[in-house]
């Protein structure tokens, strides 16, 4: 079965990642810039990631067949050193004319500081300014909840930010409800510890009427799975969902929000 | 086009059928459990606020509802609403450290 992988930090993946991805039925990768690991001392370091995400990783994916598109910004990890996120920033705008570039992500919060929140507001102006979507990191476990409510005061707080153009993502059982109803997408992220398991996004989905909902990976370089969405599908078949039932999840919701992307091209039209 | 996602409103299923499918995935995963709250017993030191947190969490697993987990993560969340000044480190513990 085919399906969309809207969140994957393929440059910290293998070509046996790509290979099996094809594999499971995988149409198109999308890989929001995100934090190494460690953090970059200068803005020549992000010129050359942003370089790595718009020209060298869409040719390894082709590879397999696999048509890649990305997300750009200084991920809230890195926000703390101002001067560097504002260098950071400055770039963004020369990078959004390559043809693969989704819009702005992943931005967000990750311990709720001062000046997290100030770089998140000047992304979210960005976006505003070249009309681009939004993929927003929430925080991680404790800090989680505060931080998508916070996030989702700056999104309302900036006046032109279309709800049905920003997907919120890394939601859980504690946050997702709060996500849909003030009209955001929720992505629910697969992870094997920390986020959630197959299970438990299978769990949500039934709980949960929108249809504003993905599911990713968010493969990186930690313990993470870069098959945990045809593990999900699998553990829809499991409890008897009909084929098309899990296509319109795992195909049709991601088409729908990345194709208001005019960069964005529906892989079924590009067979 | 509905907004209504096509796994929501689920067929209700049996008990026995829930079991069949989970039950061994839950029952490894209690054991687990067992086997770490175990091995912290046989260990020296102050209890850790994770533990704390997680021992906190263990009278909602009986509780009623079918809300379980959305209650536990809201009970391992930082309530605070406003943003901090500044961050000491860029990791989360799992449990908010002022949990009592």
């Amino acid at each position: 079965m085919r399906y969309i992988e809207p969140h994957g930090h393929m440059v910290s993946r293998t070509t046996d990642d790509y290979q099996a991805m094809a594999l499971a039925g995988c149409a198109a990768i999308c890989e929001p810039a995100f934090w190494a690991g460690f953090d970059r001392k200068t803005a020549d370091g992000f010129y050359d990631y942003f370089c790595q995400l718009t020209q060298h990783e869409p040719k390894r994916a082709a590879k397999y067949g696999l048509p890649h598109y990305c997300w750009l910004c200084i991920n809230p990890k890195e926000s703390e050193d101002m001067k560097l996120a504002d260098d950071v920033l400055a770039l963004i705008p020369e990078f959004m004319k390559a043809k693969t570039v989704l819009g702005i992500g992943e931005i967000g919060l990750n311990k709720n500081t001062r000046n997290e929140m100030l770089i998140l507001e000047k992304h979210v102006e960005l976006a505003v300014k070249y009309d681009q979507l939004i993929l927003v990191h929430t925080p991680h476990l404790e800090d989680k909840r505060k931080g998508t409510r916070l996030i989702m005061d700056v999104l309302k707080a900036a006046g032109k930010v279309k709800p049905e153009r920003v997907i919120i993502d890394h939601v859980e059982e504690h946050t997702i409800g709060e996500v849909l109803d003030q009209g955001f997408w929720a992505g629910i992220t697969l992870y094997p510890e920390s986020k959630a398991t197959p299970v438990r996004a299978v769990d949500m989905l039934e709980n949960f009427a929108s249809q504003r909902v993905w599911l990713n990976s968010a493969c990186d370089w930690g313990h993470s799975d870069p098959l945990a969405v045809p593990k999900a599908m699998q553990e829809m078949r499991r409890r008897g969902h009909s084929a098309a039932a899990i296509d319109s999840l795992v195909y049709g919701n991601p088409v729908r929000f990345l194709s208001q992307s005019p960069n964005f091209k529906d892989p079924q039209a590009l067979r | 086009m509905s907004d209504s996602n096509p796994l929501a409103g689920t067929p209700r299923r049996t008990r026995d059928q829930v079991a069949d499918l989970h039950f061994m995935d839950a029952r490894y995963k209690l054991l687990d459990l067992a086997a770490f709250l175990d091995r912290l017993e046989k260990a020296s030191g102050p209890e850790d606020h994770r533990v704390r947190g997680l021992r906190a969490a263990l009278p909602l697993l009986l509780s009623a509802g079918d809300d379980r987990v959305a209650q536990i993560l809201h009970l391992w969340s930082d309530p605070s609403v406003t943003p901090i000044e500044k961050a000491d480190t860029k990791a989360a513990s799992g449990v908010w450290p002022g949990l009592k």
